[in-house]
């Protein structure tokens, strides 16, 4: 297979990104090089889901009693609106794809950089643009509407709703420029002998990723402003008592939203497809059903919208059209899923920590598909939407899914990125603690969600008491486990063992150069004869070296 | 939109300036459908309350001057024409001729602005304004706000897309006029141009949907 | 069974036939999804233990799917997913078309309470009764932004939008006592916008509403629900006449049309009215709440400000009551008995 000789010792590259063209702030701030601005995302991100997570520590502190626990009514109502706010525009639609998506894309192509460096960088500035605006609303008060801003509610409340929604404005620009660079990279800068048949399932994805992107923010950039307009100057567009109609609002915001929470999958399924191959050694069974599948989601995702207008006064003939619809857009989850455990048949599988998540991410991304496949039966959702039951499908996905994914990126790319390994102990502890904590955070919300808790309440009857200290006690040590990954990675980046270019034995094409890699991406572009999931070897190949054992090997 | 308008134009990522421009003009056109879609969520919602206000809508629509907007789609649509002129300039090599085109199209987008800003003036004064601001009065319930509303909203955003176009053209024009490109690389001038042709698409869809019908 | 599995999912008790078919429908999914796990979870923990790494050293091979396997894939899922389908969509749509002879109440949402009123019946505050057995239709309002009415037991939610009204139905079991939430955030109080349904035998429904039409003292069965406000009184738009009356706005506003010292009754409901600004105003709930509360805010052009002020004089109910009132006043002439049930069409807004 690929094993390093055993008398072959792993090398940290000298001269790479980090250091090359040069070191210091200002050589990161103004840098064109996607690695770094990846890396920059990421950090930023990350700060943004600590932000979001404390939010979160404290709605769920408040919840631990039927009455006031912490906070009072309008400050519980400001934040889970600014949870809702943090954690989706300022962490789960750019983690992935702009932190690690800028990283990797490239050198999964074969190229130098992404079409548009510049283009690039400013999407990043363009980031701390909407985040600052949003911060600014944040501590003047912040919006107190729910991250949805149904109106007219979001229109006539007083609390500083135009702040935060002229920050998501900015952050939707930030989503279609790097949607536009990641699309027009994976045409025009594919290296020779990378096909679309050999183009690894992490691109495919994220390329999917970037047409929702490109096709869906504008819609609600506009509906945004529209309401900011509103709220501004009472220009009516949804308020009835001016002929408006609000739940036109609704329309349109979903009509981004659907195809956002696309946005917010996609990516961590291109990481997972990626993970699962690496760590089984072994090729993804049905190459083609799991690329195709992800451009399925991204348009069959256009046309679902109306699954959350159900209870809204809408005709039946609609709640039956987005009804059916919704079906088939499961249906390429489950094809994924079936796929990745097909691929296990046969492997070669190491339970390192990316591996875990991903077993965490498997069950979970069932058990939230198929929650949102029974919420769209209509007759269920009537009596789940609204409640809890409906907040705990989303973050089955959200966190349960998309954060493992995350994290399974965060630790089978570590060494890539930074050169070092990460505590292997360590890992599996915190996996431990995550996955355990999200279950017992989460879990209880389906049950209060079928006993009839509603969402967004601050204060709750009795009978609800029990699950509630349950899901607050999971969220304890969910903080716990993404604050012991957090400390163990921090320590790593100093004192972790040096990798090597391909410390785990994968064949994807990032493995092929030095970790971490020169500012070019690769010393000398490799020959590249087979495909990124590929582990069964060539004839004549039977007992070849390690695949970039040295760094720039030619051929894979 | 987009990088690589230096010299020498080839970045040092693209194989070559063929592959470049290619990139060029696919990351152009992206950026483009990005635009039409902010468009198109206001175009829906205009759609709705026609539907649902119908006669309102009609009424006020036959209030508007209708003969102004026919003579700006008339500018807008030559200013296109000078614009692909003047990138059949530039693929020529006639850096002087292509800038000046473009200076006469930004002068074309000055008489548009100009005539859209007498149409507001006499909005304002008659009090054809949007939402709470709406006094008017001839048309009966919430029809004729919401008419105006919508009206400034895709006006006034058209509007401003003309100021971004115009800015675009001058600054490719200008560096066309000092000769930055070549027949072999005149991608800006394409793009820019593109930009333009948009400008004036989405009003060649303006002008039909609230002047006209 | 039924129970059982009830139970287990912290599911409410079913209060009516919707419930109990949905709640099917429900422990259908649920047994299907817990089937689909054991045996996706099962292969892929026998793959892991079974193919666990041995050696650095050990290949594998190149694995492809056979066409059926694919199919297989997208075929039974989404013929699962289409069953459910079946079987939720008729149920949903089961919801949308209440019975010929629906009993009708009015439920307007308002942050954050709930009204509800009965045509030709009383009005009440956060409590809603209906009879057993027997089919009763709402329709939903809000005054303001939206809510949404939801009752747990018995599976069933709407939304209230403001300038529409939404319909739902649902025939209660048997008698007893259930919450009602409002399930879309409208604001600081969302949490505290409760309300309580009272399911009562028939002959009691029966007979409290009798009594509360005919005006008399309220014939209660027992002690008066906490915040429970019952006007007595034939319809809200007859209580209305009665507290402007009382109250004193009759000396000023005229309701045949005449020119008084403030403008008259008559037709004033979905006026355009001009006010001294200069700005044309559409006459709606909110507009006469306010000019009641807050008269001195939009005077009409031609009038003097000389209304006080009713903030902290008239309670909510009555507010409420007085704009009923101005409601129903519209030419031709003012109906006199009780109104004849709602009539439900939607008209094209101009």
């Amino acid at each position: 297979m690929s094993p390093l000789p055993a008398s072959e010792a792993p090398v940290y590259a000298e001269r790479n990104y980090l250091n090359t063209p040069a070191t210091g702030l200002r050589s990161w701030l103004t840098t064109l090089d996607h690695k770094r601005i990846g890396v920059m995302f990421l950090i930023a991100t990350t700060i943004a889901f600590a932000t979001g997570g404390f939010f979160a520590l404290l709605i769920r502190l408040e919840l631990l009693t039927p009455g006031p626990t912490i906070v009072d009514a309008m400050t519980y109502n400001r934040l889970f609106t600014l949870h809702g706010v943090v954690m989706i525009f300022l962490f789960m639609i750019p983690a992935i794809p702009s932190g690690f998506g800028n990283f990797l894309l490239p050198i999964m192509v074969g190229a130098k950089d992404v079409a548009f460096p510049r283009l690039n960088l400013l999407s990043f500035y363009l980031y701390l643009l909407g985040a600052v605006i949003a911060l600014w609303g944040m501590i003047h008060g912040g919006a107190d509407t729910g991250w949805t801003f149904y109106t007219p509610y979001s229109t006539t409340t007083p609390t500083k709703v135009v702040p935060i929604l002229l920050g998501a404005f900015v952050l939707g620009f930030s989503s279609i420029l790097t949607g536009l660079n990641f699309i027009v990279t994976t045409h025009t800068l594919r290296a020779p002998g990378i096909t679309w048949n050999k183009l690894p399932l992490f691109v495919w994805s994220i390329y999917a990723t970037s047409i929702i992107q490109i096709l869906a923010t504008p819609v609600l950039g506009m509906t945004l402003l529209l309401v900011a307009v509103e709220h501004a100057f009472g220009w009516g567009i949804f308020d009835p008592a001016r002929g408006g109609d609000p739940v036109l609002f609704q329309h349109f915001f979903w009509f981004y939203s659907h195809p956002a929470v696309y946005i917010m999958i996609l990516p961590a399924m291109a990481v997972i497809s990626e993970v699962v191959c690496a760590f089984s050694r072994k090729n993804i069974f049905g190459y083609k059903a799991v690329a195709y599948s992800s451009l399925g989601i991204a348009f069959v995702g256009f046309f679902t919208w109306g699954h959350h207008l159900f209870t809204s006064g809408q005709s039946a003939y609609n709640a039956g059209v987005f009804g059916v619809l919704t079906m088939f857009v499961g249906i390429f989850t489950a094809i994924k899923i079936f796929n990745w455990v097909a691929t296990l048949y046969k492997g070669s599988i190491s339970f390192k920590t990316p591996f875990i998540y991903f077993v965490g991410f498997l069950f979970f991304l069932f058990f939230g598909g198929m929650t949102g496949v029974a919420l769209a039966t209509v007759s269920l959702d009537i009596h789940w939407q609204d409640t809890y039951f409906v907040v705990a499908h989303f973050h089955f996905i959200m966190v349960g899914s998309t954060m493992m994914g995350f994290l399974a990126a965060l630790h089978y790319w570590w060494p890539k990125i930074t050169g070092r390994m990460y505590n292997e102990r360590w890992g599996l502890v915190a996996a431990v603690f995550v996955i355990l904590g999200f279950i017992f955070t989460f879990l209880p919300q389906f049950l209060l969600g079928n006993e009839g808790m509603p969402r967004r309440y601050f204060n709750y009857p009795e009978r609800y008491w029990a699950l509630n200290v349950a899901s607050t006690a999971g969220a304890s040590v969910l903080a716990i486990g993404f604050t012991i990954v957090l400390v163990y990675i921090l320590v790593a980046l100093r004192h972790g063992e040096v990798a090597g270019p391909n410390p785990w034995g994968s064949r994807g094409y990032e493995w092929l150069t030095a970790s971490p890699p020169p500012l070019e991406n690769f010393e000398e572009v490799p020959e590249f004869r087979r495909g990124p999931h590929e582990y069964h070897d060539l004839p004549g190949e039977a007992a070849a070296p390690a695949a970039g054992a040295a760094p720039g090997a030619s051929h894979v | 939109m987009s990088s690589g308008a230096a010299n020498p134009a080839l970045a040092h990522h693209f194989e070559s300036l063929e592959k470049q421009a290619h990139a060029q003009r696919l990351g152009m056109w992206l950026f483009l459908a990005t635009e039409i879609l902010l468009f198109t969520a206001l175009f829906a919602a205009y759609g709705v309350y026609r539907f649902l206000y119908a006669d309102a809508f009609s009424e006020a629509s036959r209030g508007l001057a209708t003969w102004m907007g026919g003579v700006n789609t008339f500018v807008l649509v030559t200013s296109s024409l000078t614009v692909a002129l003047g990138l059949d300039a530039a693929a020529r090599g006639d850096g002087r001729r292509s800038g000046g085109l473009f200076f006469l199209s930004i002068g074309m987008g000055l008489v548009f602005m100009a005539l859209k800003a007498v149409e507001y003036r006499h909005h304002f004064a008659s009090g054809e304004l949007p939402g709470q601001y709406y006094t008017a009065g001839a048309i009966a319930g919430s029809g004729g706000a919401l008419f105006f509303t919508l009206y400034f909203l895709i006006t006034g955003l058209h509007a401003f897309h003309v100021l971004i176009g115009m800015t675009v053209l001058g600054v490719i024009g200008v560096k066309s006029w000092r000769g930055a490109y070549s027949p072999e690389y005149h991608v800006p001038v394409e793009l820019a141009g593109l930009y333009w042709h948009l400008v004036d698409l989405i009003w060649i869809f303006v002008f039909p949907l609230i002047y006209l019908i | 069974m039924n129970e059982l599995l009830r139970k287990l999912l912290f599911l409410p008790e079913q209060l009516s036939q919707h419930a109990r078919d949905v709640d099917g429908l429900h422990f259908f999914v649920v047994l299907t999804t817990m089937a689909a796990a054991a045996v996706i979870f099962a292969t892929a923990l026998f793959f892991m233990v079974r193919y666990r790494r041995r050696s650095e050293t050990e290949t594998t091979p190149e694995v492809q799917p056979g066409h059926w396997h694919e199919a297989v894939f997208v075929g039974v899922p989404l013929a699962v997913f289409l069953l459910w389908f079946a079987i939720g969509f008729p149920q949903y749509v089961d919801l949308t078309r209440p019975p010929a002879g629906a009993m009708d109440v009015f439920v307007q949402g308002k942050k954050w309470m709930w009204k509800f009123a009965y045509p030709g019946g009383p009005s009440s505050l956060d409590v809603l009764r209906v009879p057993a057995g027997r089919p009763v239709r709402l329709l939903i309002t809000s005054r303001d932004v939206i809510h949404s009415f939801f009752v747990p037991e018995l599976r069933v939610k709407q939304d209230a939008l403001p300038g529409r009204y939404t319909q739902t139905w649902f025939a209660a079991d048997k008698p007893g006592r259930y919450q009602v939430f409002c399930a879309e955030y409208c604001g600081l109080s969302h949490s505290g916008m409760l309300a309580e349904l009272v399911v009562m035998a028939p002959a009691e429904f029966d007979a409290w509403l009798a009594e509360q039409r005919r005006g008399t003292a309220l014939a209660q069965d027992a002690a008066p629900t906490p915040g429970e406000t019952l006007l007595p009184g034939s319809s809200i738009g007859e209580q209305g006449r009665a507290v402007a009356a009382q109250q004193g706005c009759l000396k000023c506003h005229s309701v045949d049309g005449s020119r008084h010292i403030g403008p008259t009754f008559l037709d004033l409901y979905q006026r355009q009215e001009k006010l001294s600004t200069g700005e044309l105003v559409p006459v709606d709930e909110g507009y006469l709440t306010k000019s009641m509360m807050d008269p001195a805010a939009q005077v009409v052009a031609g009038y003097q400000n000389v209304m006080p002020s009713f903030q902290g004089k008239m309670t909510p109910p009555e507010v409420a009551a007085v704009v009923e009132y101005i409601k129903s006043l519209k030419t031709p002439a003012v109906h006199a008995g009780p109104s004849e049930g709602p009539v439900y069409e939607s008209t094209p807004r101009k």
